[in-house]
């Protein structure tokens, strides 16, 4: 199995668009394919694929509960949490649990000498699991409204990708805070996705440092070409980045998009530019088992 | 009555920190001596919880008002248990000793 992330730094510059088209057209080959949509925040994937629900996974943390009648306001738990998420005042026998800043690594727990704390479940999202053509899998990551971190729902969705197709394409959530990290530290390759506008390089330019530091290889794909400036290109050609593809700017495209159509579906040429990315990808860096 | 304002240094002079968890200090005015204290917020930088790791630090002086730029979700509930009352002032020119002195006046 080779894993294919598909990035950008800034929002709505086609990432989904280009996972969607990928995995359309490798199950169009009857390629095994996986698409996890792990934009847990805001997972759209399925609009554009009629699919059959097979599974859902309830993502779950602990979250202490505090007996207040054990409890001799000592301290320690309050001390031991990293996240201030549990609220002491000794003086006035005030202990409260702030459930939205708990991480769940249990800590206080193991501090507590006095038996006063339990933990109950916390729901935090679900893994919805659900077959395409039967026989493809697309994974979707889907975090409850209100919490604070997506983290913990994309990596159990991460795990559900397993090691049987050949090729998983992982649809990131933007930006490069701990979601994206998460989601591409998984990856074998990350296909960055752009647009040719001073917003778009600058978000470029930190996902494209933030993967040199994670020593992950990827390359770019400039959507929405014709509009904007030259300057991603320059950025590119400067920094040794491979361009790997440019998607015109189309009101046809976006028509077809918003109508949760996919370009590919009727674009034979779009198709076979898509599938040659995947083939050269692989020959190049496939089979590395990333188990991470 | 002692009162905690948000400030964004520790001098009368320093502005009202517009941030309540993350504020640089707090200064502690107490309407019966009419004495002001600037203590440092430990929690300015904390990766997570600033807020009610600043709570704490005020309910722990027996503050009964917060007067700061505004105040977040997490510690909206967390303040009312306590009874300790609010006020947003989104004003960042305004000085510690203008506030005092807005006290002063009530």
């Amino acid at each position: 199995m080779i894993k294919i992330a598909i990035a950008s730094g800034k929002g709505g510059t086609g990432k989904t668009f280009v996972a969607t088209n990928i995995f359309h057209v490798l199950t169009q080959k009857n390629v095994s394919s996986v698409l996890a949509d792990c934009d847990a925040e805001a997972p759209n994937v399925l609009s554009f694929f009629e699919s059959v629900r097979k599974e859902t996974h309830e993502v779950i943390q602990f979250v202490p509960v505090i007996d207040v009648n054990k409890c001799t306001y000592c301290g320690k738990c309050h001390e031991y949490c990293t996240y201030n998420a549990i609220f002491i005042l000794p003086p006035s026998k005030i202990i409260s649990v702030i459930e939205d800043l708990c991480h769940g690594c249990g800590a206080c727990t193991v501090a507590c000498e006095y038996d006063a704390i339990t933990e109950k479940p916390f729901p935090l999202g679900n893994v919805n699991i659900c077959l395409y053509k039967g026989s493809h899998p697309i994974i979707e990551a889907r975090m409850n409204t209100g919490i604070m971190s997506p983290v913990r729902v994309i990596k159990q969705a991460l795990r559900h990708i397993g090691h049987e197709a050949e090729i998983a394409v992982l649809d990131s959530p933007p930006g490069t805070s701990c979601p994206f990290i998460q989601t591409v530290n998984q990856a074998d390759y990350v296909i960055l996705v752009t647009e040719p506008t001073p917003f778009g390089l600058s978000d470029l330019r930190q996902s494209a440092e933030t993967l040199k530091t994670m020593n992950r290889p990827f390359g770019v794909i400039i959507n929405k070409a014709g509009m904007g400036n030259n300057d991603v290109r320059d950025y590119l050609a400067r920094e040794g980045i491979s361009l790997l593809l440019e998607i015109p700017y189309s009101k046809k495209i976006a028509g077809l998009y918003s109508r949760g159509r996919l370009p590919v579906e009727s674009d034979e040429s779009f198709g076979i530019q898509l599938l040659n990315i995947i083939e050269n990808i692989t020959a190049g860096y496939g089979n590395s088992n990333n188990k991470r | 009555m002692k009162v905690a304002i948000t400030s964004t240094g520790s001098t009368s002079d320093s502005k009202l920190d517009q941030r309540f968890g993350r504020c640089s200090y707090f200064a502690i005015y107490d309407t019966e001596t009419r004495e002001t204290e600037f203590i440092p917020n430990p929690g300015k930088d904390a990766t997570d919880g600033a807020g009610p790791a600043a709570v704490q630090i005020v309910a722990s002086r027996n503050v009964k008002k917060i007067i700061s730029g505004d105040f977040g979700a997490k510690i909206r509930s967390l303040l009312d248990n306590l009874g300790i009352e609010m006020t947003a002032i989104k004003d960042p020119e305004k000085s510690i000793s203008d506030i005092v002195n807005m006290l002063g006046k009530q």
